[in-house]
């Protein structure tokens, strides 16, 4: 039922790549599908870490402004002539506190997720515009634009590390205690509190993936726009649970997978690069959009109610 | 009182429902009198439930007829059952806390001032003389207090007189009304019903409890394997055979305890206390006996379960695990000095229902299984593959639990801590919803682990089950140990009175 159920995602992919395809035969190139794949990265990779919290039956609403602070960190670290890898660690290191602390609060504090990731979402921005007075830090060099600029064979690099990021979350969510853990916690937190499994520490620990994983994306987003924003990654958060949901991650917790929130990003990057193909003003699809994870939502909903009641 | 027995007020004919790959029901009749208490039996997966949700419109029929005096019925949708005059009452109760008991009762249609605002009045009006009508002791439940603070009992005339708010309701169906009733609430309930039966309100019941069958039945129906066994006057049948048609086979020892000798201790609580549920417990446990632990609801006695399974802190006192002071600050403690909990409610706490058999099995082993934090493959199905075996779980090791029936879920929980080093065992309520032959499977798995040298210290509310497995019977009351018995000398009569706070406290002095 799972598989069939991202199979079922997958379709909804390739229906609407074929239309986009009828429409613009242009879309079907591989020059625009790689493009794709590139403007899709960062969504997808954000949508990792939220696809863990929401497993665990959370939520984070924090992930946008944790882009932009460990952005922010970077450049400015980046600007002060330290080697590219020291500004790529404590940027990292910053994304890895903001969430870490997200999940103490979570877990130790016993506030809800929502509560905690919308007051961190707002700390976090402010962190970054305080950090740069509000003023963008930009151009670097060449050697960590080549982060997003540059291509193994003809793939672009931030598609590569997408890949990597997903290969490397999938082993954890399928194969590590941890991940077993994170879907267990979802389906039933007191009983896998009585089976022994420390909650508050793993879930803390799922909150720090998502802070990692958003600053992994910031570093591909300020390599790309050779500039580090503090109002970067808005509404980050809003395409990383529409990704994971259409994905087939239930909200409630334990069930979804990661093969899933990678369909529901690029369904979401097809539509945003179909649209603007066809010339469609950005304001329609802002209206197409949303539409969209109404209706893969309503049909997942419909195809678990009849699967439960037949 | 003259029932008219002529036309039956439900009948259901030649019923056939088929899910993928099982047949869930092949042909089965059901033919219910006016003002009848009939008794629907039969195991787990038996086609009980499965029936009724037919009736009640949740399911639809492959095949068959059903009538509602003598006239042939359409029923596609709740709407259409509840329209004909059926009501329902599940296991799992569906009333909203925090909600008064009035507004529970007539939710979906709270009188209304013109305005739209809700008649307050009125509605505690309704209320009160409903409840009135019903029987229901009006000082014992305000229509006003909120459901949250009602007992279990409670709650269930409060889903009664629900199911029950507008006259057209004829045919009651409850599902195991007295899962989680004291045997004084069951009393209660049982007075409610007959006071229903005279109203002329007919009920169809489910239960498995074949004491319960005797005392208010009239006529019983047995399924078994979705076929229609039997139906008949209860004056006609007696327990063995009722026990017999069920299982299809003999189940002369219902309780097939098998003594071991009693080893070194394995756990000895001293004075343990914890807010108001506990005050000053003390016990142990040996290895090869089995403790059983008798009380009312709210006695204390699953907190007990929990501070010595880690679950909740021990404020005060002390717990010795195999002669060694302990402190248990979580779960992972209790396990890692072997102590096993198997909770109350297994769907709430004992299962995680997404995941797979050997995920749940292997769930509490992570740390074990594990080289580095990770999993080696097919590893949990490796350790739960023979336990799912010799527990003879109805199902494969890659299914999720969510599927299963409630005692192969139980059955899983238990995998749990057979797949571990775990030397004792709490069980609570361990037989709870399940069916008879599940459970003398549950009852050869205590002997066998009594064998092996662990102790099991057993929470139950049914008293036979304590009596007929219990080495040593303890009995709480208002969170103190009230009495204690041993087996030999323990009788249900004994018991119960100490459970109801009657007996004088035992002089504890050891």
């Amino acid at each position: 039922m799972k598989n069939a159920r991202q199979f079922g995602t997958l379709i909804g992919l390739a229906v609407l790549c074929a239309i986009l395809w009828i429409l613009t035969p242009y879309f079907l190139t591989v020059s625009n599908l790689l493009n794709v794949a590139e403007q899709t990265s960062i969504n997808a990779i954000v949508a990792v870490g939220m696809t863990f919290v929401i497993l665990s039956g959370g939520i984070d609403l924090s992930v946008g402004s944790i882009v932009a602070l460990s952005g922010v960190v970077l450049g400015a670290s980046l600007k002060s002539d330290q080697p590219m890898l020291v500004g790529v660690i404590v940027a990292s290191l910053v994304g890895l506190a903001c969430g870490l602390g997200n999940g103490a609060l979570v877990s130790w504090g016993g506030l809800p997720p929502f509560i905690v990731t919308l007051g961190t979402m707002s700390i976090a921005r402010g962190a970054a515009l305080l950090f740069t007075e509000g003023r963008p830090v930009s151009g670097f060099d060449a050697g960590f634009r080549a982060l997003a600029t540059g291509r193994a064979g003809f793939i672009p690099a931030p598609v590569i590390v997408m890949l990597l990021v997903y290969l490397a979350a999938h082993f954890v969510l399928s194969r590590t205690t941890f991940g077993r853990y994170v879907y267990a916690i979802g389906g039933n937190e007191e009983a896998t509190r009585l089976s022994g499994v420390a909650i508050r520490f793993h879930k803390t620990m799922i909150y720090g993936v998502s802070g990692l994983m958003s600053a992994v994306a910031a570093i591909i987003l300020t390599a790309r726009l050779n500039s580090a924003q503090p109002i970067a990654g808005m509404m980050y958060e809003l395409d990383a649970i529409a990704a994971t949901v259409i994905g087939g991650t239930s909200l409630m917790g334990g069930e979804g997978s990661l093969g899933g929130t990678l369909v529901g990003a690029l369904i979401m990057g097809v539509l945003r690069n179909g649209l603007n193909l066809l010339g469609v003003s950005s304001f329609l699809q802002q209206i197409v959009i949303g539409g969209v994870i109404v209706v893969a939502v309503l049909l997942d909903t419909i195809l678990k109610r009849r699967n439960r009641s037949i | 009182m003259t029932a008219a027995t002529d036309t039956p007020v439900l009948e259901m004919r030649g019923v056939r429902k088929t899910f993928p790959g099982v047949v869930a029901l092949d042909g089965v009749d059901l033919t219910l009198h006016a003002g009848d208490v009939h008794m629907l039996l039969g195991e787990n997966g038996a086609g009980k439930s499965t029936l009724m949700k037919i009736l009640s419109g949740a399911y639809r029929k492959d095949d068959g007829d059903i009538r509602i005096d003598g006239r042939p019925v359409a029923i596609d949708s709740p709407r259409d059952a509840l329209a004909l005059g059926i009501r329902i009452i599940y296991q799992e109760l569906n009333l909203i806390p925090h909600l008064s008991v009035a507004e529970n009762i007539f939710l979906g249609e709270l009188p209304s001032h013109r305005l739209g605002l809700v008649d307050w009045r009125g509605l505690y009006d309704r209320a009160s003389r409903l409840m009135a009508d019903l029987g229901l002791d009006a000082a014992s439940i305000d229509p006003r207090t909120p459901v949250g603070r009602l007992g279990m009992a409670q709650r269930q005339m409060v889903e009664i007189a629900r199911a029950l708010r507008s006259s057209d309701a004829r045919i009651l169906v409850m599902d195991e009304p007295t899962s989680s009733l004291t045997s004084r609430e069951v009393t209660q309930l049982f007075l409610l019903i007959e006071r229903l039966t005279a109203r002329g309100v007919s009920i169809v019941y489910i239960t498995h409890r074949l004491d319960e069958v005797f005392r208010i039945g009239k006529r019983v129906t047995v399924l078994r394997d979705g076929r229609h066994i039997t139906t008949r006057r209860l004056s006609e049948v007696d327990v063995p055979e009722l026990v017999r048609l069920m299982a299809n086979r003999d189940l002369s020892e219902q309780f097939p305890k098998v003594r071991t000798a009693r080893g070194r201790e394995l756990l000895r609580v001293e004075h343990v206390s914890r807010g108001t549920a506990l005050s000053d417990v003390s016990l142990s446990v040996h290895a090869g006996e089995v403790v059983g632990v008798a009380g009312l609801v709210g006695a204390g006695r699953t907190e007990l379960a929990r501070v010595i399974a880690g679950a909740d802190r021990c404020e005060h006192g002390r717990l010795i695990v195999d002669g060694r002071d302990v402190r248990l600050r979580a779960p992972a403690d209790a396990i890692a000095h072997g102590i096993g909990l198997l909770p109350e409610d297994r769907k709430a706490e004992g299962l995680v229902p997404g995941l797979t058999v050997a995920r749940n099995v292997a769930l509490p082993h992570g740390r074990r299984l594990a080289r580095l934090g990770v999993l080696p493959r097919r590893c949990e199905v490796a350790l739960a593959g023979p336990i799912a075996e010799e527990l003879r779980v109805k199902a494969t090791a890659t299914q999720p639990v969510r599927l299963l029936s409630g005692g192969n879920q139980q059955k899983v929980v238990l995998g749990k801590w057979l797949a571990g080093d775990v030397r004792l065992f709490i069980f609570d309520e361990p037989t709870r919803g399940i069916d008879v032959g599940a459970k003398v499977e549950i009852y050869n798995l205590m002997n066998r682990l009594t064998a092996r040298g662990a102790g099991i210290l057993m929470i139950s509310s049914e008293l036979p089950e304590l009596l007929g497995m219990s080495d040593r019977i303890l009995v709480m009351h208002r969170g103190r140990i009230q009495a204690e018995f041993d087996a030999a000398d323990a009788t249900e009569e004994r018991v119960l009175t100490a459970a109801l706070g009657l007996a004088p406290a035992l002089d504890r002095t050891e």
